[in-house]
C-alpha cells in the first residue's frame, strides 16, 4: 500500500511558537526547477508588531544572561544544526538547485559561523571596551551594551546568509525580528525548528516569511525597534525609504551590503553595530 | 407575628422582595438561569467583531475616558499617587487632543492625596472601602472606613460584598450592608458620593450567582456593579460582564433607572477594551456607551489604549519608552 506523504506547513516563528500568519495568507514557493515546494506564511504588518512584541518581552531575560551562557546557547543552536545536517543539505539542494557538495560545504560554513560567534560571546567586551585614561582620580571603564530589538532584512542565502546575519546581532544580547529572504522562506522556518530546540529562550529570535516589501516599512518606522540591518534589501529605492523611516526614533541602521561572499570569514562589526557603549566614571581608592 | 415592613429604599416595586430573607431569596432564585454555554458563545461571537478606523478612533477614545486609574498596592505612595493622578488628567502629554481619564482608585488613605491634584478638573477620586480586598471585618469598621473616605474628598465609593454571607444565603444581609453603606456615602450637605458594588465574580462560581448578585445590588441601590477587585483570578470575563450588562438593562426596563457596570482586573489590551465596548453597545445599548455608565478598572490599559491611538494619528507603531510606567 502506497504510504500518504506527511506535508509540512510552514508557518512563522514567533516568540517561540509557531503561528500562522494573523491575515491567514500564504504564498507559493517554488524550487529552483520550478517545482511547487510549499506554501510559506505571508506575513501581514500584525504579525510584525507581534514579532516585535515578542522579541521586547524576551530582552530582558536575554540580555540579562552572562556572556558565557549566551555563548553556549549559540553553541547549542550549532550542535542541533550539526544534527540535522541531512535534512538542510536535501533543502537547500531543492529550493536552490545545489548539487550535494556545495549544498555541504553551506552547511558546514552555517554550523562553523555559530561555532565562530559563539566563541565572540565572552570576548567582544575586551576588544571593544576599554580602561580609558583620565586626568582624574577616576577608574574610567567603557562597556558594550546591546541596543534592544534589532530588525534584520535577511540576505538570499536562505541558510549561511540567515546565520551569518542573526547569530552576531543576538550573541550580545540583543533579540531580533527577521524578515527571511522572501524567495527562499523555508529553510529560515527550519532553522527556527533548530533555534525552538536549543535551549534559546522564545522570542530571541522571530522568523517572518513574506514581501519584504510589505513588512519592513513597518520594522523601520516602529518606535519600538532599536536597529535595523538592511542587508537584505535588493532595491535601493525601499532601502533609502527604510532608512528615512528608522530616523524617526533614531534607529541604528545597517545599510544594504551589495554582494556578499557568505563563505569568507566575517569581521566583527555585525556585532558591534547593535552595540552601545557605556562608560562608567568610578572613583579611585573607593 | 406581623412581619416587620421594609420598604425598599430604590424602588416601590421592590418592597415585598426585601421583606424578609426568604421572600429574598425567592426572588433571587426565581430570577431566570444563565446558559452557560449559550453566554460563553455569545460573548465569543461579540468578541470577533472587527472594529477598524473611525470607529476605532471613537472606541480608543471612549475607552480612554471610561478608565478608572487604579492603584491599589500596598506599596503605594503618595509620589506614586500624585504621578498617577497627574496622568489620569493628561494621559498623553504629547497630545492635547486626548482626553482625560474618568477616575483615579485608590485606597482611602490616599483620597486626598489624589483630590489635592485633582481639584475641580472632572476627573474623580474613587476609593476602594469596606474592608478591600476581602470584605471581611464588622459591619461599623466598613462604615467607619467608607466615611472616612467620603470625608477624605472621594466622589465614588467601591465597597465589597460580603462573599460568604452571599455564597451562605444569606442575602438579606448582604443587602442591608449595601444600604449601610449607600447610606454612610451621604455627605453633610446631601450630595452623595456614587456607590460601586464589587461582586468578585471570580468567587462567586457561576453566572447565576453573578445575575442573582447584579439584581441584590441593584435592588440595594448600588450606582455601579463592578465585577472584580483585582486581587482575585480570574478576574474580569467577557461573559461575567455580559450577563451583568444583561441586568442592568431588565433593571432599567423593570424601574426606569439606570445602573452603571465596571469591569475590572485583567483588561490590558485595548483589543480587549474594544471588545468589552461592543458589548456593551450590543447587550445594554449604546445608553451605556459613557463614561458615567460604563468603566474600565484598569492600570496597564491605559498604556495600551494610549500607544493604539498613537499608531493611528502617526501611522507606526509606538512603543513602551514613549509613555510613563504604571
Amino acid at each position: 500500500m502506497a504510504r500518504i506523504d506527511v506535508k509540512k506547513t510552514y508557518k512563522l516563528y514567533v516568540g517561540g511558537q509557531f503561528p500562522r500568519s494573523e491575515s491567514g495568507r500564504s504564498y507559493v514557493v517554488n524550487g529552483a526547477d520550478g517545482t511547487f515546494l510549499a506554501n510559506a506564511a505571508l506575513a501581514s504588518r500584525k504579525d510584525a508588531r507581534d514579532a516585535v512584541q515578542a522579541a521586547r518581552k524576551a530582552f530582558d531575560g536575554w540580555s540579562a544572561r552572562t556572556a558565557y551562557n549566551r555563548g553556549q546557547v549559540i553553541y547549542r543552536i550549532a550542535e542541533v544544526l550539526e544534527g540535522r545536517r541531512a535534512q538542510f543539505v536535501a533543502e537547500l539542494r531543492a529550493s536552490e538547485g545545489l548539487t550535494a557538495a556545495d549544498a555541504d560545504t553551506y552547511v558546514d560554513a552555517a554550523v562553523d559561523r555559530l561555532v565562530w560567534y559563539a566563541g565572540w560571546a565572552d570576548k567582544v567586551t575586551q576588544v571593544v571596551g576599554n580602561a580609558n585614561p583620565v586626568a582624574g582620580p577616576y577608574f574610567n571603564l567603557s562597556s558594550p551594551e546591546p541596543s534592544g530589538v534589532v530588525a534584520v532584512v535577511a540576505p538570499t542565502g536562505p541558510l549561511l546568509g540567515l546565520v551569518s546575519v542573526v547569530a552576531p546581532v543576538i550573541v550580545t544580547g540583543n533579540t531580533c525580528v527577521v524578515v527571511a529572504s522572501e524567495a527562499h522562506p523555508l529553510t529560515a522556518i527550519t532553522l527556527g525548528e533548530v533555534m525552538a530546540t536549543s535551549d534559546l529562550p522564545g522570542g530571541v529570535v522571530n522568523v517572518l516569511t513574506g514581501s519584504v516589501a510589505e513588512v519592513a516599512p513597518w520594522l523601520a518606522s516602529h518606535m519600538d525597534v532599536n536597529g535595523i540591518d538592511l542587508t537584505g534589501v535588493a532595491d535601493a529605492g525601499l532601502a533609502a525609504d527604510l532608512e528615512v523611516a528608522a530616523a524617526d526614533n533614531l534607529k541604528r541602521v545597517r545599510r544594504p551590503a551589495g554582494r556578499t561572499d557568505w563563505l569568507a570569514e566575517p569581521g566583527i562589526d555585525r556585532m558591534t553595530d547593535w552595540l552601545e557603549t557605556k562608560t562608567v566614571w568610578h572613583p579611585v581608592g573607593i | 407575628m406581623t412581619p416587620t415592613v421594609r420598604p425598599s429604599t430604590v424602588a416601590p416595586v421592590f418592597d415585598d422582595i426585601v421583606r424578609s430573607e426568604s421572600s429574598l431569596r425567592r426572588f433571587l432564585h426565581g430570577l431566570p438561569g444563565v446558559d452557560q454555554v449559550g453566554a460563553e458563545a455569545r460573548a465569543a461571537t461579540l468578541a470577533s467583531r472587527s472594529i477598524k478606523t473611525t470607529s476605532k478612533a471613537f472606541a480608543l477614545d471612549l475607552a480612554i475616558r471610561m478608565v478608572d486609574l487604579t492603584t491599589l498596592e500596598g506599596q503605594d505612595t503618595a509620589g506614586k499617587v500624585r504621578a498617577l493622578a497627574n496622568k489620569a488628567m493628561r494621559p498623553d502629554p504629547a497630545d492635547p487632543t486626548c482626553p482625560a481619564a474618568a477616575a483615579v482608585c485608590v485606597y482611602p488613605d490616599m483620597v486626598a492625596t489624589a483630590k489635592q491634584v485633582l481639584g475641580d478638573s472632572g476627573v474623580n477620586v474613587a476609593a476602594v472601602a469596606t474592608a478591600f480586598p476581602s470584605g471581611r471585618a464588622a459591619l461599623d469598621i466598613k462604615l467607619a472606613d467608607t466615611r472616612d473616605a467620603v470625608e477624605a474628598g472621594a466622589d465614588e465609593i467601591d465597597m465589597v460584598i460580603d462573599r460568604g454571607a452571599f455564597l451562605a444565603g444569606h442575602y438579606l444581609q448582604v443587602h442591608d450592608e449595601i444600604v449601610a453603606v449607600r447610606e454612610a456615602c451621604v455627605r453633610p450637605d446631601g450630595s452623595t458620593a456614587h456607590l460601586k458594588v464589587i461582586f468578585e465574580t471570580g468567587e462567586l462560581q457561576t453566572y447565576d450567582n453573578v445575575r442573582r448578585a447584579s439584581w441584590l445590588a441593584m435592588m440595594a441601590g448600588g450606582h455601579f456593579i463592578k465585577t472584580s477587585t483585582g486581587k482575585v483570578q480570574p478576574a474580569a470575563t467577557l461573559p461575567v460582564t455580559m450577563v451583568m450588562l444583561e441586568a442592568v438593562r431588565d433593571f432599567r426596563d423593570q424601574t426606569g433607572q439606570m445602573v452603571g457596570v465596571k469591569p475590572a482586573g485583567g483588561i490590558r489590551a485595548a483589543k480587549d477594551a474594544i471588545k468589552y465596548l461592543v458589548t456593551v453597545n450590543e447587550v445594554a445599548g449604546p445608553d451605556w456607551l459613557d463614561p458615567d455608565w460604563f468603566r474600565f478598572g484598569a492600570s496597564t490599559l491605559l498604556n495600551d489604549l494610549l500607544m493604539q491611538r498613537t499608531k493611528m494619528t502617526t501611522g507606526r507603531y509606538s512603543g513602551p519608552d514613549y509613555f510613563t510606567l504604571d
